[in-house]
């Protein structure tokens, strides 16, 4: 039950693409509104950052009114403002920075500046209840491939490994790019990829054995292209499923092998996997046949709630305040590159 | 009735707080300014917090806010709007948007026809044509300044230039002696509103819509690249 003496937050997300507005009491979700320019940008083939910046001014007030409304609270009851200051697209953050400030402004509360990925974890709390201390994490989307051990998310997340090149996210993109699937890619090749077999072509997985946390797209995303360009070259019919399949095979081998291997290697039996690709049908389901092997619990939280939303930025919010954590400054800046350690800036 | 008025669609991030009582004039409470291209948002709303605070005043005092919608380099101009949106909603007070250009026009109070020209970047300005420090007759529009007189059909030193523009490009804007003031103030911005507010003659009140006067930087991608060699 939703006690009145939980925090009531509300967060703000304009990292990318979507303008998102979530509000939290304590970890009850009590609304989710979602603006997204992505249609803007599919003619583009991926996220033009001046189109996204345009789309998140027109979009805030109209979307906290209407997260207001759906959580059915007024701004006044509002006790404290979360926005993410970073890592994104500097443009865009910052028109959810300084509508974040205004806000915290005119009605009197703090404002928490936070860390996106930080928030991609605490989300989970609002599905699953509190993570369980520590947790290991794992971020995968258009913005972030990122392996976390995380102690605490209000005040202790630790970086494991990241991608060394491309996000997993863009991957799916620039490979529904090569087969001509449009864009964003990563619904479209998961739709496919279940009409192809897996194991059809051996792409290769990027230091799948190198004994680091760290991953590695680029290689495959070209050793992909190659393929079917030299397919193309030969007057042969390109297998569209086949080749869906078996990239994206490559791509959640690697992912769910390393999570699990940072898992035993910290001796933690929680994984939790976030961002837009955990939507993702087979990375759900080979990552849940692996913990099953490993004895770990496996916390997905639903679609909606993976890609980026206002919700999970609330959520992070609301952890800080209940942890006692210093608000951020009416001067907080945008961080395009905030390090994942700065939970709050 | 406390008007609240900023503008970031220049180098500058300027806030004033004014007073106004309706028939009985107007007057400044207070106000501060910066010049920092590079961190409008970081500098706006504290300088929104300070003059409130100097003046004694607090948020939910305020009656309306006066927001420079540009024309201007994109990112600071939309910290600008974005504070004049989610401020005007959430004190439920109304937001009146004044061309940037219209608060130099106004503040240089005068009388002959001239042109206010400001830094657009990538070589070009924004402009437009006043009839008077009252009344604009063309644009707001961007320009190489080369080509802002042949478009108003003047030769060069036929109408007086001010503003950031004419002191960055004087040879082919041909700059007023005194081409003063170079950036919008804050103060000319609430002096505007309150003027129109009250029913007198002056440029007009805009919704709070952003002047961009350029498409986004985007292209369609052409034919997909090989990877392959050869
Ligand atoms: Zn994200």
């Amino acid at each position: 039950m939703i006690r009145d003496s939980e925090p009531l937050v509300l967060g703000i997300e304009t990292s990318c693409d979507e303008t998102g507005v979530g509000v939290v009491r304590g970890t009850t979700l009590l609304a989710d509104a979602i603006a997204s320019s992505v249609d803007e940008h599919a003619r583009f083939g991926g996220v033009v950052p001046e189109v996204a910046s345009r789309a998140h001014l027109e979009a805030m007030a109209p979307t906290v009114e209407r997260a207001l409304a759906e959580a059915g609270v007024a701004f006044a009851d509002v006790d404290a403002i979360a926005v993410t200051a970073g890592p994104g697209l500097a443009g865009a953050l910052l028109v959810g920075v300084a509508a974040a400030k205004a806000y915290a402004l005119a009605l009197g509360k703090p404002l928490y500046g936070v860390n996106h990925l930080a928030a991609h974890v605490a989300v989970d709390q609002l599905e699953h209840g509190p993570l369980p201390k520590p947790c290991v994490a794992m971020l995968v989307s258009g913005g972030h491939s990122s392996l976390l051990l995380v102690p605490d998310v209000a005040t202790d997340v630790r970086p494991l490994g990241a991608t060394v090149d491309d996000a997993a996210g863009e991957a799916f993109d620039k490979i529904a790019r090569v087969l001509g699937l449009g864009f964003p890619g990563g619904p479209v090749i998961d739709r496919m990829a279940r009409e192809g077999t897996a194991d059809a072509i051996a792409f290769p997985r990027g230091k799948y054995d190198d004994g680091t946390y760290d991953f590695s797209f680029s290689g495959l995303k070209t050793a992909v292209a190659r393929w079917v360009e030299a397919r193309e070259r030969a007057g042969e019919p390109v297998p569209v499923a086949d080749v869906a399949a078996s990239f994206q095979e490559a791509v959640v081998d690697v992912l769910t092998a390393k999570a699990l291997a940072a898992c035993r290697a910290h001796g933690v039996k929680d994984l939790l996997v976030g961002g837009g690709v955990a939507a993702n049908s087979r990375l759900r389901a080979l990552a849940a046949q692996r913990c099953e092997a490993a004895g770990v619990r496996l916390r997905v939280p639903r679609p909606k709630l993976c890609t980026d939303n206002g919700a999970m930025v609330a959520a992070l919010g609301a952890e800080l305040v209940a942890s006692g954590t210093v608000p951020s400054e009416l001067d907080l800046p945008a961080d395009s590159a905030l390090p994942i350690t700065t939970i709050r800036l | 009735m406390l008007v609240l008025a900023f503008d970031t669609a220049t180098a500058a991030v300027t806030v004033a707080l004014y007073e106004w009582i309706p028939g009985a004039g107007v007057r400044p409470r207070a106000a501060a300014d910066a010049v920092d291209a590079r961190r409008h948002a970081e500098v706006l709303t504290p300088a929104i917090a300070g003059v409130l605070a100097e003046a004694g005043a607090v948020p939910a005092d305020l009656s309306a806010v006066a927001v420079g919608v540009g024309p201007g380099p994109y990112t600071g101009l939309r910290v600008g709007l974005m504070t004049a949106r989610a401020l005007g909603e959430a004190l439920k007070i109304p937001v009146h948007g004044i061309c940037s250009l219209d608060a130099i026009a106004w503040a240089s109070a005068r009388d002959e026809p001239f042109v206010v020209a400001t830094d657009a970047r990538r070589k070009e300005v924004y402009w437009a044509r006043y009839e008077s420090a009252r009344v604009r007759t063309t644009g707001p529009a961007v320009s190489p300044p080369a080509e802002v007189l042949a478009e108003l059909g003047v030769g060069p030193g036929e109408l007086p230039v001010i503003g950031e523009g004419a002191a960055l490009y004087p040879a082919q804007l041909g700059a007023a002696a005194d081409p003063l003031p170079l950036l919008p103030s804050a103060a000319a911005l609430a002096e505007l509103a309150v003027t129109r507010l009250s029913g007198a003659d002056g440029l007009p009140l805009l919704p709070p819509e952003p002047l961009y006067l350029r498409r986004p930087d985007a292209r369609a991608p052409g034919p997909r690249k090989k990877v392959s060699q050869g």
